[in-house]
């Protein structure tokens, strides 16, 4: 893997050198809640591996000082980016995204195609770590952890992030290897505690009835909607706190979409949640945030019925309404 | 405007095109000849290995199996018993010849057994370091320098294996450290070099297949916190096993019909043994030992050639068919 070293911390210079800019950031792009972290600039206190004990290091939240604070500013913010952007070899796909993303929520991501909403989902988890030649700049702050900090050990980070992709996919496994996956490579092996967990897993994500009598069938035989959701029971597996869905539904009839939605509504008491759609009634009923990306920018983030109903920027409402995109 | 409706108003056609020819019959044409030219060439190359095989195919059902007045098979003369299940090949041993092919097939056995065990974790290992681990750099080292490995003469290899494995590597080691007899042709050093000229088959095939495995799969795993060995021995692997299976099938093939390398570093003493250390002969070293003697044609030891022969296409031809067909439905399940 050539490209961590281009994820190294950031240089300086990419960071808001002071406080007055930051706030002038938090201005242009209100934020719903804004915390402000001590740790971001300077780099984490505690590296990830440490972080169960360490816990989250984020001071008491504050109201921001925004005067459209939401009654979700009582909440930790979960994920924090800071004047964020992203290279994919000299092509510049996202540039100066400031957002913050409250704890045990559902944060919807939402912009016409190619504007960056996969790339900022990938890399909250360094997915993009696989792609070869890439480059991030600005802070990614987990829990006010610099996830691309060098001593930050992915594969931990991903067990703590999980992902789900457009496309199900399955691996061509039995059901229940496919949910005992993450844990095996942890180290789990007695089927004593494989078992249960399979079964919380596969209930968590309302797949269980479908499938009990036949966990030792091939996860492939399962149909398009089944096998998304035995994704995110998968995904559940590895006990993340945060889930990253990139389109999850959109290659789903209604009726399998409207599982996944519901499925999404009873994560949200539990974990954080960052879903990226193209479908704006669903992202009007599954989140509380939504934030409107634009040709790499974040234009717009705000409280869902908020962001729809009254838009602040134009760009936004020429969107939801149908004038461009 | 009613083009829709046949109106008898509408000039027809034949008024308003030029005029054609009076007759639907076709003429002869320089570009058509030309045409039929190219075709038949065309076809004839491609017919020529139809008939090399059927030729081949022919010659050996001709000396070993088929009767002609006149003319009397391998077969016609030791029977299908004897050559199955006698335990000595001495065709060249006048007043004492014995026709059991078993020595014969316990010689390739152990060539094939030893190349495989080491051709073909090593090719599969290369192979998952080329698809997976190798960065563009590595690969284009990588890549060229399999390439020419799989071109190296097969001679080269066999005297690699007589003059060097075999005095500076088995025999200081086993006979050295371990006190063994090793012979000065041994199954061994001709099983190790054989195991080098498949791996890199093995690893080019395997490498294809394993590319071939959507990459959706190692993002999925990777985002469960797997490593980059987690991604490829439990996700990639697995997934492409078919593919991986018929490559594996393929060398073996191709390390049971090898003949120059084994025909020098394993000798030419047909024994039913399993030792790797003994001098040994295999089919294929058989067939051209044969070949250099003064055999006269027609004779029995001269037919028995053909029948080993005919033994060995059988052999290849099978593992190959097997290889394809996995090779066929591996695709299917991707697409
Ligand atoms: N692997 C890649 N290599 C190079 N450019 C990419 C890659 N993936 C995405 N891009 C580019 O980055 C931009 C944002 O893409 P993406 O994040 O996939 O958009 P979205 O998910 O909003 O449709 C696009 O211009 C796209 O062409
Ligand atoms: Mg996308």
């Amino acid at each position: 893997m050539s490209t961590e070293q281009h994820h190294s911390p950031t240089p300086d210079s990419d960071r808001p050198p002071s406080v007055g800019q930051a706030s002038q950031n938090e201005q242009r792009f209100p934020q719903p809640e804004v915390t402000p972290m001590p740790n971001a600039v300077s780099g984490s206190t505690g590296s990830l591996e440490t972080r169960r004990s360490a816990g989250p290091s984020l001071p008491p939240p504050t109201l921001g000082a925004a005067a459209n604070a939401t009654p979700d500013a009582k909440r930790t913010t979960k994920i924090q980016t800071q004047d964020m952007g992203f290279f994919y070899g000299t092509h510049q796909a996202l540039q100066k995204i400031t957002l913050n993303i409250p704890e045990r929520s559902v944060t919807a991501l939402i912009g016409p195609s190619g504007c960056g909403k996969s790339t900022y989902l990938r890399s909250l988890n360094r997915m993009n770590d696989i792609i070869e030649g890439t480059r991030i700049t600005g802070t990614v702050l987990l829990d006010g952890e610099d996830i691309y900090a060098r001593d930050v050990d992915v594969v931990e980070l991903r067990k703590r992030v999980g992902m789900v992709f457009q496309k199900s996919t399955p691996f061509p496994k039995s059901i229940f290897d496919n949910i005992a996956f993450g844990p095996r490579i942890a180290g789990v092996s007695s089927m004593a505690t494989l078992t249960p967990l399979v079964e919380r897993c596969l209930k968590q994500a309302a797949l269980w009835n479908e499938v009990k009598d036949r966990l030792k069938d091939s996860a492939l035989a399962l149909s398009g909607g089944q096998q998304q959701r035995l994704c995110i029971a998968r995904a559940l597996a590895t006990n993340p706190d945060v889930l990253l869905m990139d389109e999850p539904a959109s290659a789903l009839d209604p009726g399998s979409t409207a599982r996944i939605e519901d499925l999404i509504d009873d994560l949200r008491k539990n974990y954080t949640i960052v879903i990226v759609t193209h479908n704006m009634q669903q992202a009007a009923r599954v989140s509380e945030l939504t934030a409107f990306f634009c040709m790499g920018r974040l234009v717009e983030v705000g409280r869902t019925k908020q962001l729809f109903t009254n838009p602040k920027e134009k760009e936004t409402e020429d969107y939801i309404t149908g004038r461009f995109g | 405007m009613n083009a829709g409706s046949p109106t008898p108003a509408v000039p027809t056609l034949t008024a308003v095109d030029a005029p054609r020819s009076s007759s639907l019959k076709r003429r002869f044409s320089w570009n058509g000849a030309y045409e039929k030219c190219i075709r038949i060439v065309l076809l004839c190359c491609a017919l020529v290995s139809v008939i090399t095989t059927a030729a081949i195919v022919f010659v050996l059902l001709y000396e070993s199996v088929l009767w002609f007045p006149g003319h009397t098979p391998f077969f016609g003369k030791v029977s299908l018993i004897e050559f199955l299940t006698a335990s000595q090949w001495t065709p060249q041993f006048a007043g004492n010849q014995h026709f059991g092919i078993m020595p014969l097939i316990c010689g390739t056995l152990l060539t094939t057994v030893t190349a495989g065990a080491i051709g073909l974790p090593m090719g599969l290992a290369s192979a998952i370091y080329l698809s997976e681990y190798a960065s563009p750099q590595a690969r284009s080292v990588l890549k060229p320098s399999l390439e020419l490995l799989a071109g190296i003469p097969t001679v080269v290899y066999g005297y690699i294996g007589l003059f060097f494995l075999t005095p500076m590597l088995i025999k200081p080691v086993l006979s050295g450290v371990f006190g063994l007899s090793v012979d000065g042709f041994n199954a061994l050093s001709g099983g190790i070099v054989v195991g080098m000229m498949i791996m890199p088959m093995v690893a080019s095939l395997s490498e294809d297949v394993l590319r071939a495995v959507p990459s959706s799969l190692r993002e999925a795993g990777y985002a469960l916190g797997a490593t980059k060995y987690d991604v490829s021995a439990k996700i990639i692997v697995p997934s492409a096993l078919s593919g991986i299976i018929a490559s594996f099938l393929l060398a073996l093939s191709r390390a049971i019909g090898e003949t120059m390398a084994v025909a020098i570093a394993c000798g030419a003493r047909p024994q039913l043994t399993l030792n790797p250390l003994r001098q040994i002969q295999t089919m294929t070293s058989f067939i051209v030992n044969i070949m250099q003697g003064d055999t006269p044609v027609g004779s029995i030891e001269y037919q028995s050639l053909y029948a080993v022969a005919l033994v060995l296409f059988l052999i290849t031809l099978t593992m190959n068919y097997v290889s394809q067909w996995i090779l066929r439905r591996y695709r299917e399940a991707y697409q």
